[in-house]
């Protein structure tokens, strides 16, 4: 048995670089995703799309497909209505279409669904339903989408005219933002755009529904990012008892905020297996993929920042937010817009105003995922092209414009102009650290002597501040549920451990950072924990994983769990030694008599004893084991510094980006390692974002990069070899001084490198903007002169 | 049409369409749910199996077309209760996140080390840009092969 | 995953069975090799062949013999080999190149020349290189016409693309060879731009020049992805014939490249940038390919 005897720096009993437990099973080949799982009886489910943006339907004709031999059922909104699921609530109190009925509204759109006793066989029947449309007028630009001759998407909607999705949201004061204009001596303005583009998991959305008419019970295998949300949602939209809902999510290949929203897919598979009594497997293809589902960003911003005595003063913002042909972003309610409003940056500002529009176009829905934060992307996106654009402007070098501006250590926690309490951070050390990391000096000598030749250089600098671990029940609720999280920790009379947590890992590692946190409070070796989670039935309820929340919420929730135990097990052992409790001291797995340090406790001993016959304390029932939720007294606020190096060539403009540090500070470190790791993979993200990942469509709606031919993800010769570094300024209110990390790097890389290639490409070719994707052609244009915002 | 095909060293015979895809023949076979499927246009690498030691996508391969053929899968790598040295690397680095690449990678990157048992850090990142990882940016994977290939060196020195 | 319609196999064991079937099978009938042009369509359900003839068991078909006077590379060598070749990496060093950015290593152990060749994308790499080394390919038919009882012919790459994704090569005839000539003072270098490692070009040229006595006599400038189908720039050809390498006339040759390619625009650029790239990846081509012929001349 390990104790702390053994506890080394490779195999920490607590924090530490530990190898992940859950490797064993993924190197094997032997995880388990959803279309791994095979259930007897089971059928397939495919969907059929629609071809047009924006359609009538005239009619749906079935016959032959449901005559091919092996087809089972095919599904139409007619079908659905029956059952009171044609059209289901979204997130954003907006309803969608599950199956297409009167018209469709973006390509893509589900129109029907196959049931067939294969895949293949379910495929081939898609051709044979025939579907007559009327095609009408698209929506395809969301500038264009509230004008007045603008065709009505959301006709199903009593009184609504337009293709207003959400009415508009403002944060800041306007007044004053004024002022600080008025009295600035600097001031630019912008059109920026962060395009639309999709987190793409690996592996893509799907589920296995299993409804078994004897008992009423609904089993259902799905990767989805927040289980028991999706729960209570399918007990509300398809009128079943939530206790005989069992969701199980086993491994996920990827996330990223795309395996948050429910799907048409969902509940097509649901009501499939409830009317037919087998289980039943829907699993999209890529195009599906990146078709249907939750898209991220699509922010048309407009914005203007100014100065005053070389500090950053104020700011204003601007946005159209293109939500699809349903609203269904994903953000706590009270926040219609996410928290764009933290646009105001790490900056200590007079003033700030922000407004954000949502409007409705002929596309997919979505708008928040892709490691957003809830909007936090467009939010440090904007703020720091604008922070270079008025460096440009004001002909300084764009660190020192930040170093001049930054909220300074001592001012925190720090109310920002838009409503934040940021907790803390050192962001001149943090920015220095990179810097120093970087050798930022020497890149700019290396720069001007490449110039001289001829050559293309760039350094780019980003520094966010952002907010997750959403958060406190007062402020933060999805569909009325609060933003909490619980865990349950048992400890067994061997000593071993289980705790149950509703974060729900999609590669994150939490069977073994949570089992450090147990390890770092009780002791118990982080192979002696046990981490259950992504299972309804046997999980806590939470509100799951995106937006950074595992560490600052479920973290903070384990650490206290622990704590209780913890408290507990100091009850116990003083009547098992003998004392008050008052006179024991915890070192890490045992309590211990002070001033007689050889009479202690230890964990298993004490669990052992729990367990026993033995007496236990006044009013304390057997057993070592309890539960907590979690109310996060606010979010965490990690920030970060990251300076990227491109290359430009000057004759073909393909960018290539040569280095990139970045300095992250996410407070007190669980597993570095794992801290790192994800790191590397948002910043791998932040590049495919800025030179070569986007969605476009033409005017008719059709969407062009509808496969992994053309939406581009970087592969291992575009991403460098990342530099990281780091500072710790721990979170003043989480248990364990963390804050959320994951996020991160997508929110801070995308401006950095961005910022990189227009310094490249502005002392020679007068470059002061250009819009992601970076491509080689729209480089070109840029160093034309010409350039436009992507379609 | 019956279609027999040599996996991991044994002759998995089946009755299936011309039609049916290698990573499916594959996956449809007990206990082989390792090789994956991301995409459909053969660019993602998820599907990557080893055919006659040479990596290939199992996607874009009919299954009729392996037969006569060696497949290797992920599964194959773990002989007797021992770990490859690849998959040894990848845990050892932290080069898996959400695992769903990771069949793909090592045997791509074991098939690297089979031709080429001491390559540099850009022979590794050409051996794996045919293959999508989306969780974590690739250093690790790097890594991890280095690892592999360091620790495959030393075990022939003390051999 | 998106998966093929229905279709009936048969695996070649002879070139000749194999023109057979598809003359017996009609139009409806495809020769597979490698499958990554095919295979993808069809599961894209953009192409739906009733019935696949898998030629991969055709090992006579695959090699890459030097002759004296051309260098026959067999239909269904992989791009895997084709980089790797030390032969060609000296005679034509234009293939290694390109073979190095076609599409990702894993995709080069099963695609073929003769796939390549014959899927007539215009931004096919190995067309260019092809075209502009000046090769020929053997297309094999039925032998049934007394003045052709081999049914072989043979077609330079000047005559072999009819318009996108259309070669000459008929519906009951395969190509089975591709020959490189050989001369003296050759040098060659393949130039492309893409959005990322293993994307189609945005534009890519191919160049090759032969020099003797300090004089460009033959070059051939080819190039992909900037036209209905490969674009063979002969009018540049021409004007390099006789003259004595030098900048001022890769520059000309590339503004010749520029005003006979015929790009149209898409997701990967306008056309204004891609006839830019014509003109700068003909002339970085040309001057590697220069460079690496006066290296073998000394």
């Amino acid at each position: 048995m390990a104790t702390m005897d053994t506890a080394t720096t490779e195999r920490p009993i607590g924090f530490g670089r530990l190898k992940r437990k859950e490797d064993a099973r993924f190197i094997r080949g032997q995880g388990t995703y959803l279309d791994d799982i095979r259930l007897p009886g089971m059928v397939h489910g495919v969907m059929l799309r629609s071809p047009y943006a924006h359609a009538r339907i005239v009619s749906i004709d079935t016959s032959k497909a449901l005559a091919h031999p092996g087809v089972a059922a095919v599904v139409t909104a007619k079908d659905l209505e029956t059952l009171g699921l044609a059209w289901m609530p979204t997130i954003s109190y907006d309803t969608q279409a599950v199956l297409a009925g009167d018209k469709v509204r973006f390509q893509g759109q589900e129109v029907a669904f196959v049931i067939a006793v294969d895949e293949y066989t379910a495929r081939d029947a898609l051709a044979l339903i025939d579907v007559e449309y009327e095609p009408l007028p698209a929506v395809v630009n969301a500038r264009k989408a509230l004008d007045s001759d603008a065709p009505l998407i959301r006709d199903d909607k009593d009184g609504l005219l337009d293709n207003l999705a959400s009415p508009l949201w403002e944060a800041g004061d306007s007044e004053a933002t004024d002022r600080a204009f008025a009295e600035a001596d600097t001031i630019v303005t912008r059109d920026i755009i962060y395009p639309r583009c999709h987190p793409a998991p690996l592996e893509t959305c799907g589920m296995i529904a299993d409804f078994n008419p004897n008992t009423g019970q609904l089993d259902i295998y799905n990767g989805n990012q927040a289980p028991n949300a999706h729960r209570t949602v399918y007990a509300h939209v398809a009128g079943l008892a939530e206790h005989m809902i069992r969701i199980r999510c086993n491994d996920i290949g990827g996330g990223f905020g795309n395996k948050v929203p429910v799907y048409p897919g969902y509940v097509c598979a649901i009501a499939g297996s409830i009317v037919a009594g087998v289980p039943v497997k829907w699993i999209e293809d890529r195009s599906e993929n990146l078709m249907s589902t939750g898209f991220a960003r699509d922010y048309v911003m407009h914005a203007e920042m100014c100065s005053k005595n070389g500090k950053i003063t104020g700011l204003r913002v601007d946005v159209i937010a293109d939500h699809g042909a349903f609203d269904s972003t994903a953000q706590p309610t009270k926040f219609p817009a996410g928290f764009f409003h933290i646009v105001c940056g790490s900056y200590d500002l007079e003033a700030a105003h922000v407004q954000v529009k949502a409007v409705y176009t002929n596309k997919a829905p979505g708008g928040v995922a892709y490691r957003c934060s809830f909007r936090i992307t467009e939010a440090v996106y904007l703020v720091e092209r604008m922070v270079d654009a008025l460096a440009l402007e004001m002909k300084v070098d764009p660190i020192d414009l930040r170093m001049n501006s930054f909220i300074a250590p001592e001012q925190f926690p720090y109310e920002t102009t838009t409503g934040w309490t940021y907790d803390s951070g050192n962001y001149a050390a943090t920015m220095r650290e990179a810097m120093r990391i970087a050798g930022y000096d020497e890149l700019r000598k290396e720069q001007a002597q490449k110039r001289a030749r001829g050559e293309l250089m760039g350094i780019g600098t980003s520094f966010f501040t952002e907010g997750v671990g959403a958060g406190p029940r007062k402020h933060m609720d999805i569909l009325g549920l609060a933003m909490n999280d619980g865990a349950d920790l048992r400890v067994h009379p061997s000593g071993k451990a289980m705790v149950s947590i509703s974060a729900q890992t999609q590669g994150q590692g939490h069977e073994t950072t949570f089992a450090q946190i147990v390890a770092e409070e009780l002791g118990i070796p982080p192979e002696d924990v046990q981490v259950r989670h992504g299972d309804t039935d046997r999980t806590p309820y939470g509100l799951g994983t995106y937006g950074s929340r595992s560490t600052p919420v479920s973290g903070a929730a384990v650490a206290v769990v622990s704590r209780k135990v913890r408290d507990r097990a100091r009850l116990i052992a003083a009547t098992m030694l003998e004392t008050r409790a008052e006179d024991l001291a915890w070192e890490k797995g045992r309590w211990y008599v002070k001033g007689d340090p050889e009479k202690g406790a230890m964990i298993e001993e004490i669990a052992a004893y729990a367990y026993s016959g033995e007496p236990m304390p006044e009013g304390l029932e057997g057993g070592l084991d309890a539960q907590v939720i979690y109310d996060p007294p606010n979010l965490t606020y990690p920030c970060g510094a990251y300076i990227c190096v491109v290359d430009v060539d000057p004759d073909t403009a393909a960018v290539k980006v040569r280095r990139f540090i970045a300095v992250d500070d996410c407070g007190v470190r669980i597993n570095p390692m794992i801290v790192e790791g994800q790191i590397h993979g948002g910043l791998a993200e932040g590049v495919g974002i800025a030179l070569m990942e986007v969605i476009t469509f033409d005017d008719e709606g059709n969407c062009l990069n509808g496969s992994f031919m053309d939406y581009l993800i970087p592969t291992s010769l575009e991403c460098p070899d990342f530099e990281l570094g780091e500072t710790v300024t721990p979170c003043p209110h989480h248990p364990l001084g963390a804050k959320g990390v994951g996020e991160s790097p997508n929110v801070g890389s995308p401006p950095a490198i961005v910022n990189a290639v227009i310094d490249a490409l502005h002392a020679t070719h007068g470059v002061d903007h250009i819009d992601m994707p970076c491509t080689p052609a729209r480089v070109w244009a840029a160093m034309q002169g010409r350039a436009e915002p992507p379609q | 049409m019956e279609v027999t095909i040599t996996i991991n060293g044994q002759k998995v015979s089946r009755d299936v369409e011309a039609r049916t895809l290698l990573v499916h023949f594959i996956r449809d076979t007990p206990g082989l749910t390792g090789t994956h499927w991301g995409c459909d246009t053969s660019n993602c690498g998820a599907c990557v199996v080893l055919m006659d030691g040479q990596p290939i996508k199992s996607c874009t391969t009919l299954a009729a077309m392996a037969e006569g053929h060696e497949i290797r899968t992920v599964e194959s790598l773990e002989r007797d209760g021992r770990l490859d040295p690849i998959q040894m690397g990848f845990h050892e680095k932290h080069g898996l996140h959400c695992g769903f690449c990771t069949p793909g990678m090592l045997m791509t990157t074991r098939a690297l080390l089979d031709q080429n048992p001491n390559p540099t850090e850009q022979e590794i990142r050409t051996a794996i840009s045919g293959a999508i990882c989306r969780c974590t940016g690739y250093k690790n994977i790097v890594s991890a092969v280095r690892w592999a290939a360091e620790h495959e060196a030393a075990m022939k020195q003390e051999a | 995953m998106q998966t093929p319609a229905p279709f009936d196999y048969e695996r070649a064991t002879t070139v000749d069975g194999a023109i057979a079937s598809l003359a017996e099978h009609g139009p409806e009938a495809r020769l597979i090799a490698g499958g990554h042009s095919l295979l993808p369509m069809m599961k894209l359900r953009l192409a739906s062949p009733e019935y696949l003839i898998d030629i991969n068991d055709l090992e006579e078909l695959s090699y890459i013999d030097e002759r004296i006077t051309e260098i026959r590379i067999g239909a269904l060598t992989r791009h895997a080999e084709l980089l790797e070749s030390e032969l060609l990496a000296r005679r034509a060093p234009v293939f290694r190149d390109a073979e190095e950015m076609i599409a990702d290593p894993v995709v080069r152990n099963r695609g073929t020349i003769g796939g390549s060749l014959c899927q007539a994308d215009a931004a096919e790499d190995l067309s260019a290189v092809c075209a502009a080394l000046k090769a020929s390919v053997v297309i094999k038919g039925p032998a049934h016409h007394p003045d052709n009882p081999s049914g072989e012919r043979t077609v330079g790459m000047d005559g072999f693309y009819l318009g996108p994704f259309t070669t000459t090569v008929g519906a009951d005839e395969m190509l089975t060879e591709v020959r490189i000539p050989l001369r003296g003072g050759a040098g060659s270098a393949h130039e492309k731009v893409e959005r990322r490692a293993g994307d189609f070009a945005i534009a890519a040229v191919s160049a090759a020049v032969w020099i003797e006595g300090g004089t460009i006599v033959d070059a051939g400038i080819a190039l992909a992805a900037l036209g209905p189908s490969t674009v063979i720039v002969t009018r540049a050809e021409e004007a390099m014939k006789g003259k004595a390498p030098s900048d001022e006339l890769f520059a000309q040759a590339g503004e010749i490249a520029k005003e006979d390619c015929m790009p149209v625009p898409d997701g990967r650029g306008p056309v204004d940038y891609k006839r830019h790239l014509a003109s700068v990846l003909t002339v970085r081509a040309l001057r590697r390919a220069a460079t690496r012929a006066l290296q073998q001349e000394a």
